[in-house]
């Protein structure tokens, strides 16, 4: 059964319908990616999974390991072992991201001296020195915020990850980092979900299954060719 | 003090008792009785929170007379919970709770205090002081006179307890010497006076009160800080005041600061029903210099009137004032900052920075800043700014497994940080606590 299951998912933003009946599964330790034209609903659908309060589900369902997302709260949501990396993170001013890592580190569990285990190879491996000591992505650069939210994704660890563009705004060598860091958690067993514009991404972390998002429904699936076939086509051939 | 003092009113013979009980030299009977006076005929405040319900005819409000608690079960309740959830020991509760125990470790403080006083440091109770060093007389309520304020002239008649110290030239205290240290053996009186005087070059980091909440029947505390320092000298000076919320808080602290001297004010607020404190730093020589760091947070019921005041009297002096409010329920924070550059001081620089956090609809703040400059040659620069707390931060740290108030606790605490990264350590790490579970309470 797969990690993560959406059934036929309908999202209001404001009123408006977004998403109108999104289908999709998540298989524990496969890459997946999610594609579209920008405003198809994303984002939306990322959001709504996590449960920002903007996004109004107003039906369907999400499972994950065949619990209820949607009757939960966030904080709920994530203790389930969700991950939301945002497209668009905050910023939290004097809140160091080390200081707030050993703290949601601690609510899944993990203690004082395995946090200081893993932590300093994590930050070596996304090359986050002297960057987690100050505030949490207070200033920081586009593609350094990227390597924020997947340091934290790194580090704890969860069953579901959905990365919103990892890849954008991001330089060549630090891309191979955050692909590096996806490959392993994929590894360990994260079911792992890509939203991305492109397929080079793709190409450092080849995923097993592709999801295009038209209309507010998963409007067409595949494999890793897929992804190729909308960088060379466009969507409008590819939706044809 | 005797029974029958203590019932009486406050007038020319509970003065006169007052005295007579702590065998004081006649020039501070003289003194008190001078204060009463000017206490009678200086008007209220004419700024800020209501005070119309403090009744000065009540005795409740002097010195002793309110009986303390007798045992932790007759505390309030929430300050009960808070208690245990700072998982305190039991003998510090009670100390906190007036009921006069003995810390364990006060053995420690004690080795403590022997090696500052091997350095000639006088380090007393501001009573004892008053019997033991005749030339006092030339230094107290000389920085703060009676005739300042009613809040002041009514200390002067009534002050009972506090600290004195006397750093020698050139000694620096390594470490901070704290109220703390003297608490377990006194109740902390609700007119404490302290008087810091900083001979040239000398150094020292005082910390009076504590984070956790203390409680006292009484209504009224109003306690006095005056703090010399002389050429060179470098004082620190920090508050940390939590008051049962049945406290009304006023009181007033000064500082002379002469040539290259430096004092800094570091305060923290969380407590009492009214609190007005306006840390207020004189530069009176070249060079002198002040920071007054103010962090307040007002919760539900509560007003807290902070602020500070630089006055600049000399050439390159500066000053450097930063506020953080944050404000819960029906709380309201206003922040006074006065920064006052006289023609002399040629040359100065003077900074002010407050900024206030809204965690509800109701929470109500006012910045009222003074700005006046007598000189054209100088450097003024002001910010303010007010927010709320935004649904996308609170989002983004829930969506990390934080729940609802430790992500706003979080997020409180990053803005308070500059203030409390300035706070000690065992301090701060009591002041998270008491924040987290503020919005414990709140969030529910
Ligand atoms: N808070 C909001 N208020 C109003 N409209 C919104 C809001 N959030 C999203 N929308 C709308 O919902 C639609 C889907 O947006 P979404 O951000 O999910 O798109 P996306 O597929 O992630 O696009 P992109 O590729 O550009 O990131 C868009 O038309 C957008 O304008
Ligand atoms: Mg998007």
């Amino acid at each position: 059964m797969p990690t993560l299951v959406v059934e036929d998912l309908h999202v209001n933003v404001e009123g408006k319908p977004i998403l109108r009946g999104v289908d999709l599964e998540l298989e524990r330790g496969q890459v997946h990616a999610l594609m579209g034209r920008n405003g198809s609903g994303k984002s939306t659908l990322a959001l709504a999974l996590a449960g920002h309060p903007n996004y109004q589900v107003t039906r369907g369902r999400a499972l994950l390991d065949g619990v209820d997302l949607l009757a939960l709260t966030p904080f709920h949501r994530a203790r389930q072992g969700l991950f939301l990396a945002m497209q668009h993170p905050p910023e939290v001013e004097g809140v160091s991201l080390r200081e707030f890592l050993r703290l949601a580190c601690s609510e899944r569990g993990q203690g004082f001296c395995e946090f200081h285990k893993h932590y300093p190879s994590a930050v070596a491996k996304l090359a986050m020195e002297g960057l987690d000591s100050r505030g949490l992505n207070v200033g920081f650069s586009g593609g350094e915020k990227k390597r924020s939210e997947l340091l934290q994704l790194y580090l704890l660890r969860p069953k579901v990850a959905l990365l919103d563009e990892p890849d954008s705004g991001v330089d060549v060598d630090a891309l191979r980092l955050i692909a590096g860091a996806i490959r392993d958690l994929a590894q360990s067993g994260t079911a792992v979900l890509i939203i991305t514009h492109y397929p080079r991404i793709l190409d450092h972390v080849p995923p097993q299954s592709v999801f295009v998002l038209e209309d507010g429904r998963v409007a067409e699936r595949g494999g890793y060719e897929l992804a190729h076939r909308i960088a060379e086509e466009g969507f409008e051939e590819v939706l044809r | 003090m005797s029974d029958r003092v203590a019932t009486a009113r406050l007038s020319r013979a509970f003065v006169e008792a007052l005295s007579r009980e702590k065998n004081e030299p006649d020039w501070m009977l003289e003194h008190r009785l001078r204060c009463l006076e000017l206490f009678e005929k200086l008007p209220m405040p004419r700024f800020g929170p209501d005070l119309s319900e403090l009744d000065f005819s009540d005795l409740a409000y002097y010195a002793r007379p309110v009986a303390p608690v007798r045992s932790l079960e007759e505390l309030p309740e929430e300050i009960r919970r808070t208690f245990q959830a700072l998982r305190l020991p039991e003998a510090e509760q009670k100390a906190l709770a007036g009921l006069g125990a003995q810390v364990d470790s006060e053995v420690v403080y004690r080795s403590l205090l022997e090696k500052v006083r091997a350095q000639g440091v006088i380090f007393a109770s501001m009573d004892q002081a008053v019997r033991d060093y005749p030339w006092i007389r030339e230094y107290f309520m000389k920085v703060i006179p009676p005739e300042d304020n009613k809040f002041a002239a009514l200390h002067g008649a009534v002050w009972s307890g506090g600290t004195f110290i006397w750093i020698p030239p050139g000694v620096e205290v390594a470490v901070p010497l704290q109220s703390y240290y003297r608490m377990q053996t006194e109740r902390v009186g609700q007119f404490e006076h302290t008087l810091i005087i900083a001979e040239p070059g000398s150094s020292v980091h005082y910390i009076e009160g504590c984070s956790a909440p203390r409680y006292t029947r009484a209504a009224l505390h109003s306690g006095m800080v005056e703090i010399i320092a002389k050429e060179g000298a470098k004082v620190r000076f920090t508050t940390i005041q939590n008051w049962s919320k049945n406290v009304y808080n006023l009181n007033n602290k000064r500082a002379w600061v002469y040539a290259e001297a430096a004092v800094d004010w570091v305060s923290g607020s969380l407590g009492s029903k009214v609190t007005m404190l306006y840390p207020t730093s004189v530069l009176l020589g070249p060079g002198a210099s002040t920071e007054n760091l103010s962090f307040t947070f007002a919760q539900e019921g509560m007003w807290l009137d902070a602020g500070a005041r630089a006055i600049h009297k000399a050439p390159h002096t500066t000053s450097r004032l930063v506020s953080r409010s944050v404000v819960q329920g029906s709380g309201v924070s206003v922040f006074r900052g006065t920064i006052r550059v006289e023609e002399p001081a040629r040359g100065a620089k003077a900074h002010m920075e407050c900024s206030t956090l809204l965690l509800s609809p109701q929470a109500r703040s006012e910045t009222i800043p003074l700005l006046r400059t007598e000189t054209d040659d100088v450097e003024v620069g002001h910010e303010a700014t007010v927010g709320r707390v935004s649904q996308e931060q609170l989002f983004y740290l829930m969506s990390r497994g934080l729940d609802e108030s430790q992500a706003l606790s979080l997020i409180v605490n990053g803005f308070v940080s500059p203030i409390l990264k300035e706070i000690p350590l065992e301090y701060a790490v009591e002041l998270r606590g008491l924040l987290e579970m503020s919005f414990e309470k709140a969030v529910g």
